[in-house]
């Protein structure tokens, strides 16, 4: 008699594409508002971005109830930082923390893909990527979700150095201004909602400095 | 309290019905020096005076923020004081992890008590040797509780613990019925001019006492050392410039008196 297989799984995509992109004095992180199941529309209104701390935003597709259960963890772990030191996480730090706390759940994942963006302890923008158990690299730009395989390749061939061979990129910082930043995202979401089903109704981008948050939405197209 | 043959442990009763390490605990809280609260309909002052091992160390640490909402402020064993405010964080942070709602001010104080309270009933445990001055704001409005050793707690419009804490007590008796009322301002002043009281003498300086308030639409935080000064400077003032009219021979009784009619009932100053 062969094993027997669950017929229900504990996961459930609800889709949706997140972007970061790291300046010298800046971060931009963009994630599209559309919330769905399988092939319904959950929300057109549900934001995929949290802010965790002053100088770190997160933003996740995937699995929103893994997502959401994953912001409050961090959200404690960050209060109990703050009575212990007296001072916010860094954006660093909090990197360290998000893949700590995804590795703690390895045999049980939360199903989220991660984009951290925010400012380093000298002011300089930052961009964390993940996967769903905690493998991080700090980058200079980032995507992942639905549209990640569209955007990608894209951000690869306007962000980075011409050939890894001859000059190999010695920051991870990209040289754009805040408002190339800014056009480059909403151009690559509007292509990626071009052609990702799931990826689409609105944009919210967020735009992290030392002097604050600003926040950006911006109609996509609803099909 | 002298010794007597019942107050090795806290499980033992006295014939006459007491636990004396309770009470004894209680007498560590008189020892500390003076912690202060008063609540008004929507904030919640609470002060120290800030004592220091030696005139080379800092000092210690009195007040803490348990929540945005909610304060403490403790006299006795800073040490037990400060484990105690590690829980009270803990407990604020998992209830609105569960929740999704700041924890309301009472319930933080029964879980309080109830920890208290264990540690007069096992023969392997003692008391916590502090007395904290809980203070927060829920739905409910303004609160300020003070917990006991003993495991009790009681709330309070306003309340003053450990050393020298009656003279404070005195002047908080005299004016509390117009706390409910008062504004923001005043009740940082009521605040300073009961640390004041418990001085007894010494001059009041702002590096002497620390201030923290919490409210309506107002995080708890602390009160810098300027703004500390400049409420203390208002009455200081106002007294010295009652010594002087004094000074001056009946010539101006008049004067000192508009002075003080104008500003609130300064407490009399000793010459």
């Amino acid at each position: 008699m062969t094993k027997q297989h669950a017929n229900w799984s504990p996961y459930d995509n609800n889709g949706g594409t997140c972007v970061a992109i790291a300046g010298s004095d800046y971060c931009v992180i963009a994630a599209d508002t559309r919330m769905s199941t399988g092939y319904s529309i959950l929300s057109r209104d549900y934001s995929k971005i949290h802010k965790l701390a002053d100088k770190a935003v997160l933003s996740s597709s995937g699995f929103q109830a893994d997502v959401k259960a994953l912001q409050k963890v961090l959200k404690s772990r960050h209060l109990i930082y703050q009575h212990q030191h007296n001072k916010q996480m860094s954006c660093p730090a909090m990197a360290q923390l998000l893949s700590n706390t995804l590795y703690f759940k390895r045999f049980f994942p939360y199903y989220a893909f991660n984009v951290l963006g925010g400012l380093d302890a000298e002011g300089k923008g930052c961009v964390f990527t993940y996967d769903a158990v905690g493998s991080y690299e700090k980058v200079g730009y980032s995507a992942q979700g639905s549209g990640s395989t569209l955007i990608m390749p894209f951000l690869d061939n306007q962000l980075k150095s011409p050939s890894p061979l001859l000059l190999p990129a010695q920051d991870s910082i990209t040289p754009l201004s805040e408002a190339e930043a800014v056009d480059l995202v909403k151009t690559v979401f509007a292509s990626a909602t071009e052609r990702d089903i799931y990826t689409g109704d609105k944009l919210e981008i967020m735009i992290l400095k030392a002097d604050g948050i600003k926040t950006e939405l911006i109609d996509l197209r609803k099909d | 309290m002298f010794r007597n043959q019942y107050d090795t442990d806290v499980t033992t009763w006295s014939p006459t019905g007491r636990l004396f390490q309770v009470e004894y605990a209680m007498e560590a809280v008189k020892q500390g020096s003076a912690a202060i609260g008063l609540r008004s309909r929507s904030h919640v002052v609470l002060a120290c005076v800030n004592k220091a091992q030696s005139e080379l160390s800092s000092h210690q640490k009195k007040i803490f923020k348990v929540d945005d909402h909610i304060g403490v402020a403790i006299a006795g064993l800073t040490a037990d004081g400060r484990v105690l405010s590690r829980y009270m964080r803990s407990e604020s942070i998992n209830h609105f992890f569960t929740y999704e709602s700041p924890l309301p001010v009472g319930r933080l104080v029964v879980h309080l008590a109830d920890k208290a309270q264990v540690c007069t009933q096992r023969s392997w445990k003692r008391p916590y040797g502090v007395g904290l001055l809980v203070g927060g704001l829920d739905e409910s409005g303004a609160h300020l509780y003070y917990n006991c050793p003993s495991g009790n707690y009681f709330e309070y419009q306003a309340f003053a613990i450990g050393s020298r804490s009656q003279a404070a007590k005195t002047y908080l008796e005299r004016r509390f019925e117009s706390f409910g009322e008062s504004s923001r301002e005043d009740l940082i002043k009521d605040a300073i001019l009961a640390v004041r009281e418990t001085l007894q003498g010494e001059t009041l300086k702002s590096s002497l006492c620390t201030v923290s308030i919490l409210g309506v639409d107002e995080p708890f935080h602390f009160l810098d050392q300027e703004e500390i000064q400049k409420v203390i400077d208002t009455f200081e003032k106002v007294a010295e410039e009652e010594d002087e009219a004094e000074g001056e021979a009946e010539a101006a009784p008049a004067a000192a008196q508009a002075e003080q009619a104008g500003d609130q009932d300064v407490a009399p100053m000793e010459i």
